[in-house]
């Protein structure tokens, strides 16, 4: 493939990025284990029944995704800021939203893809309803993505601030507050027996306009930033 | 250097009362001039008056607050996507955890290739053969900065903008980087290099810019002999 194309940049940036994922693999499975720990947590708060855990297991694991993405969000441009990786994807001569969306899509294969792959060992564990697994398959699959679309926006204004954590987490908790209201909703819909594609188109939606316009909004917003 | 000269063939780089202030408080400029095919133009000044900030401008990484910057007589915003500038900056833009020729196929991927150049060949060429697998973390400061030495060498861009290249460079470094430059201006490249004044581009005579901080003093004023593009003095 010729050097230098916009096809050439977006690989050589997800192989450099995926690279340096696999270097610090301990790392990056810090949200995963987090994730599997706060569930497991659940079963000794709440006592071994199995009626009390299935009516919160959906819930229960969808916070524990969401939060567990949150941790690893603060550091998707941090360390390319403190070398100057960040400088040189602005300079380059491709649209950087669509670099930033590059990283996007390592961020959520690395920190999402594997939490929904534990997500069916979560599930045993809560005790969730077989039927209801792939409805919280599918939300997760939705509702993962737009965090991490979301989180990027939040990242790239904040990313100026030398101690952005607390401040990020302020501004990115509002804004999944609905993701997570319509993806646990179309769960618990799903265990009552009641219709739930609803609240699954709606998180479908919002993933399609987040996939447009969070790269850019953040792209700018990365501008606006190291200004 | 004249206005016939400009009408020929629209100069490389040109910035045009060039000015950049921070909330307020300027920086730097006005500033006046222009860089020709195969001139290498020394920016000296002391330390903050402001030689990293007017690189950035001149990158398209900071917007200047007034004045603009010319890259072969289109604006610098809409030139800069065909892979015209290379920035080597403070920081230099390289990965730890990963070796030197991952580090420049990125670059390559990124920034495209010069016709000619392989990462093996860039290496060899700023002394660090047998260093394409050792990761970066393992190199000293100035090994690394050899690697984006070479990384300049292999991205097609004509205009290079060097903050304090010479820093943390040994001796045969320093060398390394005036022979880099005179090869790059042989070619028809130009580059604007910054400089303390410990270090200096000493092969050749490269014009230079002197630049005082806007807002010490003399406010202005001290930049009046440089507005005629090329009419620059040499610093003291």
């Amino acid at each position: 493939m010729k050097p230098g194309t916009i096809r050439a940049a977006c690989l050589a940036l997800l192989r450099r990025d995926l690279t340096l994922v696999w270097r610090r693999r301990g790392d990056a499975l810090n949200p995963l284990l987090f994730a599997i720990i706060v569930v497991a947590l659940f079963p000794f708060a709440l006592g071994p029944e199995a009626d009390t855990l299935a009516r919160i297991a959906a819930g229960t694991i969808f916070v524990a995704v969401l939060l567990s993405g949150l941790l690893s969000l603060d550091n998707l441009f941090r360390s390319d800021l403190e070398d100057g990786s960040l400088e040189q994807l602005v300079m380059s001569p491709h649209p950087l939203a669509l670099l930033l969306a590059c990283k996007v899509a390592v961020h959520w294969l690395t920190t999402a893809l594997p939490l929904i792959a534990v997500t069916p060992l979560l599930a045993q564990l809560l005790h969730l309803p077989d039927h209801v697994l792939p409805v919280l398959l599918a939300a997760l699959a939705m509702a993962t993505p737009l965090l991490s679309l979301i989180g990027a926006v939040c990242v790239a204004l904040t990313i100026g601030m030398r101690r952005s954590g607390m401040l990020l987490t302020l501004l990115v908790l509002p804004l999944l507050v609905p993701v997570l209201i319509f993806g646990a909703g179309a769960c618990n819909a799903a265990q009552l027996a009641l219709p739930y594609a609803a609240p699954l188109l709606w998180l479908g939606a919002w993933l399609a306009l987040a996939l447009v316009l969070a790269p850019l909004a953040a792209a700018g917003a990365l501008k606006i930033s190291l200004t | 250097m004249n206005e016939s000269d400009d009408a020929e063939q629209p100069s490389l780089l040109q910035a045009r009362a060039l000015a950049y202030a921070r909330n307020d408080e300027p920086i730097f400029g006005p500033l006046d001039f222009a860089l020709h095919a195969g001139e290498i133009v020394l920016i000296e000044g002391d330390n903050g008056s402001g030689k990293t900030t007017l690189l950035k401008v001149l990158s398209g990484l900071l917007e200047p607050t007034a004045g603009d910057v010319l890259l072969r007589g289109a604006p610098l915003t809409l030139a800069k996507l065909s892979h015209q500038v290379a920035l080597l900056g403070h920081l230099l833009g390289l990965k730890l955890e990963l070796s030197a020729q991952q580090n420049l196929c990125f670059a390559i991927g990124l920034g495209g290739l010069r016709a000619g150049v392989t990462p093996p060949l860039a290496l060899a060429s700023v002394g660090l053969e047998g260093f394409e697998d050792a990761p970066l973390r393992t190199l000293s400061a100035g090994q690394r900065k050899r690697v984006a030495l070479a990384r300049l060498l292999l991205v097609p861009a004509a205009l290079w903008l060097l903050d304090e290249p010479y820093a943390n460079l040994d001796r045969g470094g320093i060398e390394l980087v005036n022979r880099l430059l005179d090869m790059h201006a042989r070619r028809g490249g130009c580059a604007v290099i910054t400089s303390h004044g410990a270090y200096a581009y000493t092969s050749g005579t490269p014009r230079r810019i002197p630049l005082r901080h806007a807002g010490s003093g003399n406010r202005g004023s001290g930049f009046d002999r440089n507005a005629p593009a090329g009419a620059m003095g040499t610093a003291p």
